[in-house]
């Protein structure tokens, strides 16, 4: 005798599931979108909506915010608010970089990796383990000391510690797909290995990973952020979130507060806005994960 | 004889997106001190929502939407949390269907039963441990797996202990939903023998939930019959069996295997289970009746007394 | 219990080849992807000279004989030698710095702990009402802080313009409590010294609290997710049903089960702690292995960043080795 398996009181709980968690999700989505997209616009535009060269001393060094550098300067001399409008055009060409960089890795490793299976797949599946495993920062902070400072350098740095996300999630997805009935159809009508792998499983794997995308991303502002506060990111005059935050630190006894204040807030609302965006479309998307 | 349980003209309401869902629509029923009422129908058919409605333990976002239930001449609405959380347990208790994911996975099979006699009754955990292990005795547990887990229990045993939870406070009303569908043939008659005995035994009243008709009507007094949201047929056992006279009884009957039925054809009941966001206008049967009329599109049949102590709820009879 | 005892000692022997790769990893960065000699020396130095470091730190042998000769040497519990300011061993260095960035480490995880439990709870049993999505807000907002900017905003706020509480250090100079673990909290209350007590919890306060509200977004999303799961499943509208008081059925019933799979998670998020606790140091100059590694970074001491790296691996390994065992402990069903 077999147990129903749905009744009225079930049936509508697994409908709830899928449905109430979007209703705050579409806000998320909206206004991490808004603010992503206006620091790209920012980043684009900068050279237009800049007031000032962000790398040339064109005020007293240390003026509090006033009318003529509304952010105030810093202890060079130059422009807070061009320094932040600059800023976003490094951080988001080196998360793009970054995000570009150990999503191909990840994922082409991933599918390589579960479907060829073998020995290949668990030493590879290890050692992403074990970097997964490791603080990401702090494997950065070595790469990029070794690598040296610049734009692709830091952006490698920091794409090795997002390449095992993609690995694992594709890797995983692989292998369950592997199994699955239209891939064993595919192969019964004599369809090469790479034919099924490129047709059949990546597309169905892909659409998984944009949810992971946004959020690494987050993560990604962040850690660029951390090396350029430890000095590791770009070379000095370069307009840099990370670094001038770093830079304002040193006058903070001294109660001057604006040339930290103001590119800490850039880091952290650009890391809100692909929080949000992520967190948004991931419970759209799938309410199971974003719960 | 005074009636244990009394329900009016209950409804049960979930509230979701699509609309709103009548899982339980203007039921009314009793059910006397020390009976057993088999409450029966297909999935879906809200058997499982009224019997959780008497606990007032309806799941979000499902709610009593109206109506009246009476449990021992006290009327349950106008009890708050605190009071029907000590009626829970303690005067009407109830029995899950699977009694693997009912009991706590960390908790001791022993620590589910001195917790919930000590949330009921001011006694020492000593005390509460003794009453625990004579009860598990009773519904034939030895005392030595007091202290296991429930994963280590196979599923009859937890049915048992399941059952023991149940009974553990001497309460006047069990609910068993789907008590005996999770578990094998063989296990099933062994719980459905302890269930007679303790019905003996301790005098409760019990409702049995279930869409199996013939496991019911081995030890129910009386039988309901649910169908949409709504009682069907209510009658004695014996009556029910004798001359079910709703054709949704008929054709319910003639679809399950019964030894009680000797060579009966069996057939199945032609049609789609009903929609509870929009239900028919008449009666809710009518598209899968074979025996509809024009009035039963238009009309909803009242649910009459046809014979004595037999209702039905079908235009046929009147 | 010998089924437990035999599961620890499966899953320790499974942590080895764990060891032995991120070892390997960190040897293959610090060797292959840079070169450690020209990053001493800055690039333009003559080639005697290169030579020589070469020569004197065994980078002259084949990759493989000096990841044996590490590994053998690890055993022995020896790190290499600092090339700095005498030389000290590497162990010696890390030992100096390690109890700072320990008691860092477990106030800031209380505190998260503390926030993110009591958060998810009230998120969870608040399901789709305004309180959740307060918490759940909170949730995404506290992981898209940036340490430094969260650190240097409290500084602003408590040290330089309320003057309540120090901006950096661990303690006030020539406190330091007599030393028996190490950690200042702990060993003044040890050794009945309340001035340094007093000092070395005002120091504290800051930067955990900066670390621990980072961290706490991550478990209030976890209690959250996993309460709400746990709460729908049946055992709990059994317990509902057999009349407990709802304080019952939520924490002794609902939490206990969600912890579960909140403690494998702690393991995945302990790496985040790390991370964090490093930029907390640096931002509060906390005398801890991040400020060490952020300082021999900058001096391209090659050896102590090797073996700062290698000493973070072993806690890595360590601490999800520990989260395993304890897990089996709470979880009876994991040992058969």
């Amino acid at each position: 005798m077999i147990a129903p398996k749905y009744s009225v009181s079930r049936l509508i709980a697994s409908k709830l599931k899928g449905l109430s968690p979007t209703r705050g999700a579409e806000y998320f989505a909206i206004i991490g979108f808004l603010i992503i997209s206006s620091i790209i616009l920012m980043a684009i535009l900068a050279p237009l909506i800049a007031p000032y060269n962000p790398i040339k001393k064109t005020g007293e060094l240390l003026e509090s915010p006033n009318h003529k550098f509304i952010l105030g300067t810093d202890g060079l001399g130059r422009d807070i608010l061009s320094r932040i409008i600059y800023g976003a055009r490094i951080a988001i060409c080196v998360t793009f970089l970054a995000i570009s960089f150990s999503l191909s890795c990840g994922v082409l490793l991933g599918l390589l990796s579960g479907y060829i299976g073998g020995k290949l797949d668990s030493i590879l599946a290890l050692v992403m383990d074990a970097v997964y495993s490791f603080p990401g920062l702090i494997l950065a902070i070595v790469l990029a000391a070794m690598l040296g400072p610049g734009i692709v350098n830091t952006a490698i740095a920091i794409a090795v510690i997002y390449t095992p996300t993609y690995f694992r999630i594709v890797r995983g997805l692989v292998l369950s797909l592997k199994e699955s009935l239209f891939v064993e159809a595919a192969r019964a009508i004599g369809a090469k290995d790479r034919t099924i792998l490129f047709r059949y499983i990546s597309p169905n794997v892909l659409s998984s990973v944009p949810i992971v995308l946004s959020l690494n991303a987050a993560d990604a502002v962040l850690t660029l952020a951390a090396l350029s506060f430890l000095g590791l990111g770009l070379p000095a005059p370069t307009p840099d979130w990370g670094f001038d935050l770093k830079a304002g630190h040193a006058y903070l006894a001294s109660r001057i507060w604006w040339p930290s204040t103001f590119p800490g807030l850039m880091i952290v609302l650009l890391t809100l806005g692909f929080s949000l965006f992520g967190e948004g479309i991931s419970e759209m998307l799938n309410p199971e994960l974003g719960r | 004889m005074k009636n244990l349980l009394e329900v009016k003209n209950l409804k049960v309401y979930y509230y979701i997106r699509e609309g709103v869902v009548k899982a339980v629509d203007q039921v009314s029923f009793s059910i006397k001190k020390g009976e057993t009422v088999g409450l029966v129908g297909e999935s879906g058919s809200g058997k499982s929502t009224l019997g959780l409605s008497i606990l007032k333990l309806v799941p979000s976002p499902g709610r009593i939407a109206g109506g009246e239930l009476f449990f021992d001449g006290k009327d349950l609405a106008k009890l708050d949390n605190k009071q029907m959380r000590k009626l829970r347990g303690r005067w009407i208790s109830m029995v899950f269907q699977d009694p693997m994911t009912s009991l706590n996975p960390l908790m001791r099979v022993g620590d589910h039963l001195t917790e919930t006699i000590k949330a009921h009754e001011k006694v020492t955990h000593k005390q509460a441990e003794e009453k625990a292990l004579s009860l598990l005795d009773n519904v034939g547990i030895s005392p030595e797996r007091f202290r296991d887990y429930p994963h280590q229990f196979s599923g009859g045993m937890r049915q048992r202990v399941g059952i023991a939870l149940a009974i553990v406070l001497n309460p006047n009303l069990v609910i068993a939903d789907e008590f005996t569908s999770s578990l094998d043939v063989i296990v099933q008659s062994q719980i459905l023998n302890l269930m007679k005995k303790l019905k003996k035994s301790h005098n409760m009243g019990m409702i049995l939930i279930s869409h199996d008709i013939s496991l019911v009507s081995e030890i129910a007094d009386r039988i309901a019959l649910m169908y949409a949201g709504q009682i069907f047929e209510f009658a004695e056992t014996n009556a029910f069996f004798e001359e079910h006279l709703h054709p949704y009884s008929e054709g319910l009957l003639s679809s399950v295997p019964n030894i009680k039925l000797s060579n009966q054809n069996l057939s199945y009941i032609p049609g789609m289970p009903p929609d509870l966001i929009h239900p028919l206008k008449g009666c809710r049967f009518y598209p899968r009746c074979s025996y509809a009329t024009k009035i039963c599109r238009e009309k909803e049949p009242p649910l009459a007394e046809i014979k004595t102590g037999h209702l039905v709820k079908c235009f046929r009879y009147n | 219990m010998a089924s437990l005892r035999v599961y620890i000692i499966r899953r320790v022997l499974l942590a080895i080849p764990m060891i032995l790769i991120l070892l390997s990893i960190v040897f293959l960065i610090m060797r292959v992807v840079g070169d450690p000699v020209s990053a001493i020396l800055g690039g333009h130095a003559p080639q005697e000279q290169i030579e020589q470091i070469r020569q004197q730190l065994g980078l002259n042998r084949p990759v493989f004989f000096q990841f044996c000769d590490y590994v053998w040497q690890l055993l022995h519990g020896n790190l290499g030698q600092s090339l700095i300011w005498g030389q000290r061993p590497v162990v010696a260095e890390i030992w100096d710095r390690f109890p700072a960035t320990l008691e860092l480490s477990v106030y800031a995880f209380l505190i998260s702990i503390a926030i993110g439990i009591f958060t998810g709870t009230m998120a969870a049993t608040h399901r789709n009402k305004s309180l959740d999505h307060v918490f759940r807000l909170y949730g995404i907002i506290t992981y898209s802080l940036f340490i430094p900017w969260i650190g240097i905003m409290l500084q602003l706020l408590f040290g330089v313009y309320l003057g309540l509480l120090p901006i950096g250090g661990r303690i006030g100079i020539l406190m330091e409590p007599k030393t028996v673990t190490g950690l200042y909290i702990l060993d003044s209350f040890l050794t009945f010294d309340l001035d340094s007590f007093v000092s070395a919890l005002k120091h504290l306060i800051l930067p955990s609290v900066t670390l621990g509200v980072y961290l706490s977004g991550i478990f209030t999303r976890l209690t959250r997710t996993n309460l709400m799961e746990v709460l729908e499943k049946d055992f709990i509208r059994a317990a509902r049903a057999r009349g407990l008081s709802e304080k019952v059925v939520i924490y002794k019933h609902g939490l206990k089960n969600a912890f579960i799979p909140i403690l494998t998670m702690i393991g995945l998020q302990f790496a985040l702690l790390l991370v964090g606790a490093v930029l907390t140091e640096i931002t509060f100059s906390w005398p801890g292995m991040g400020t060490l590694l952020f300082e021999r970074v900058s001096y391209r001491d090659f050896t102590t960043v090797q073996g700062i790296i290698v000493f973070f691996a072993l806690i890595v390994v360590t601490v999800n080795l520990m989260v395993d065992i304890i897990y089996a402990y709470i979880d009876p069903r994991i040992r058969y």
